[in-house]
């Protein structure tokens, strides 16, 4: 615990889950007291059974928060997001090495909750 | 349809493939790839992909920019800084004046000098005297002064410091290095979303007449949190 340089977030995951929340708290889809108090409800539980370190467990609790909070406006439902990430995986694993990997031609309407 | 598309990180391809064919048949089967000679994309993580589904879901639905959250993953990585946060640590150092508004109003005193909290919190201002030592926590989640210090640090996240910082101050402390006069009273504040607080440490000796410049080298992230004090001039020198 000291105060050694150290990046401002250690995956890129985490500021991009960050930034979408900041981005849709910005937008107006939530207010920021809301927000602390689902993420801190997260933390809680998932503190129960481990200690957190502040690190990955940490952002993973802000995606679990994150997901909930949108299903519950109904802006991404769970068989939604579960849809898109496996188009993300099969993207990923059919992407030479190198090569941008994108969803082109994708089409949204495959979700079943269009 | 726009097309969403993430760079992945350039590898060594043929750095990959020539391990992968030099390596005895059992081994290859760790590799990440079915075909040396034709390898796909790393899978990222799973918190990953969880967090690209939902970036691509809205941004379909035309909620979201991906270039405004590369804005805001700049913003954070590269403006907005404990630098911030230095400045008026120094500026109250040395402008009674500016010091006396930041300790009344913080969020106004601050916002004079360009420093907007985006989530339209208040900022309130813990100044350290030799009888009250200020350290602030957020036992809750991770509230923090964004404007002034940027992104907290993963100590400050942690289970260890959210519960330990209120129920054993001095302690924590310790680890950090600080050690305090007995007669020192330690005030542990709990931010939440609505308030942040700021901690202006105690001006170091021998900095009379210092630039506001000079003095905020020697403000610290930790210092504005309570878990450090300002370093003292011959701590700088470099």
């Amino acid at each position: 615990m000291s105060g050694a340089p150290e990046p401002v977030f250690n995956e890129p995951w985490h500021a991009q889950v960050f930034a979408l929340t900041v981005h849709l708290h910005e937008a107006g889809h939530f207010d920021w007291p809301d927000w602390a108090r689902r993420f801190g409800a997260t933390l809680e539980r998932h503190g129960l059974h481990k200690d957190l370190d502040g690190g990955d467990d940490y952002f993973t609790a802000w995606i679990e928060t994150l997901e909930a909070l949108l299903a519950g406006l109904d802006l991404a439902q769970a068989d939604q997001v579960a849809a898109v990430k496996a188009d993300w995986e099969a993207a990923y694993l059919g992407t030479p090495h190198g090569e941008p990997v994108t969803l082109a031609g994708y089409s949204s309407t495959s979700s079943t909750s269009d | 349809m726009p097309e969403i598309a993430f760079k992945c990180a350039p590898v060594d391809k043929s750095g990959i493939a020539a391990l992968d064919k030099s390596r005895a048949a059992p081994h290859s089967r760790v590799m990440p790839h079915d075909d040396p000679d034709h390898p796909h994309t790393l899978l990222p993580p799973d918190p990953a992909l969880r967090v690209k589904a939902l970036e691509t879901i809205l941004t379909r639905k035309g909620l979201v920019d991906p270039a405004a959250l590369d804005a805001i993953i700049d913003t954070y990585e590269h403006k907005i800084g404990p630098r911030n946060g230095a400045h008026v640590v120094a500026k109250a150092w040395s402008d009674a004046g500016f010091r006396a508004a930041l300790l009344e109003d913080a969020t106004a005193a601050v916002s004079d000098l360009g420093y907007f909290g985006r989530q339209g919190e208040h900022i309130v201002a813990a100044e350290n005297t030799p009888e009250v030592h200020n350290m602030v926590v957020c036992t809750l989640c991770s509230c923090y002064p964004w404007p002034l210090l940027g992104v907290p640090p993963g100590w400050y996240k942690s289970d260890a410091y959210r519960a330990r910082a209120v129920r054993a101050p001095r302690a924590v402390l310790a680890e950090f290095g600080v050690t305090l006069p007995e007669e020192t009273a330690v005030r542990v504040w709990d931010s939440t979303a609505e308030v942040r607080y700021l901690v202006i440490p105690r001006r170091p000796a021998g900095t009379e007449g210092w630039s506001e410049t000079a003095l905020m080298d020697l403000v610290t992230r930790d210092s504005m949190i309570g878990t450090g004090l300002a370093l003292a001039p011959e701590q700088t020198a470099s």
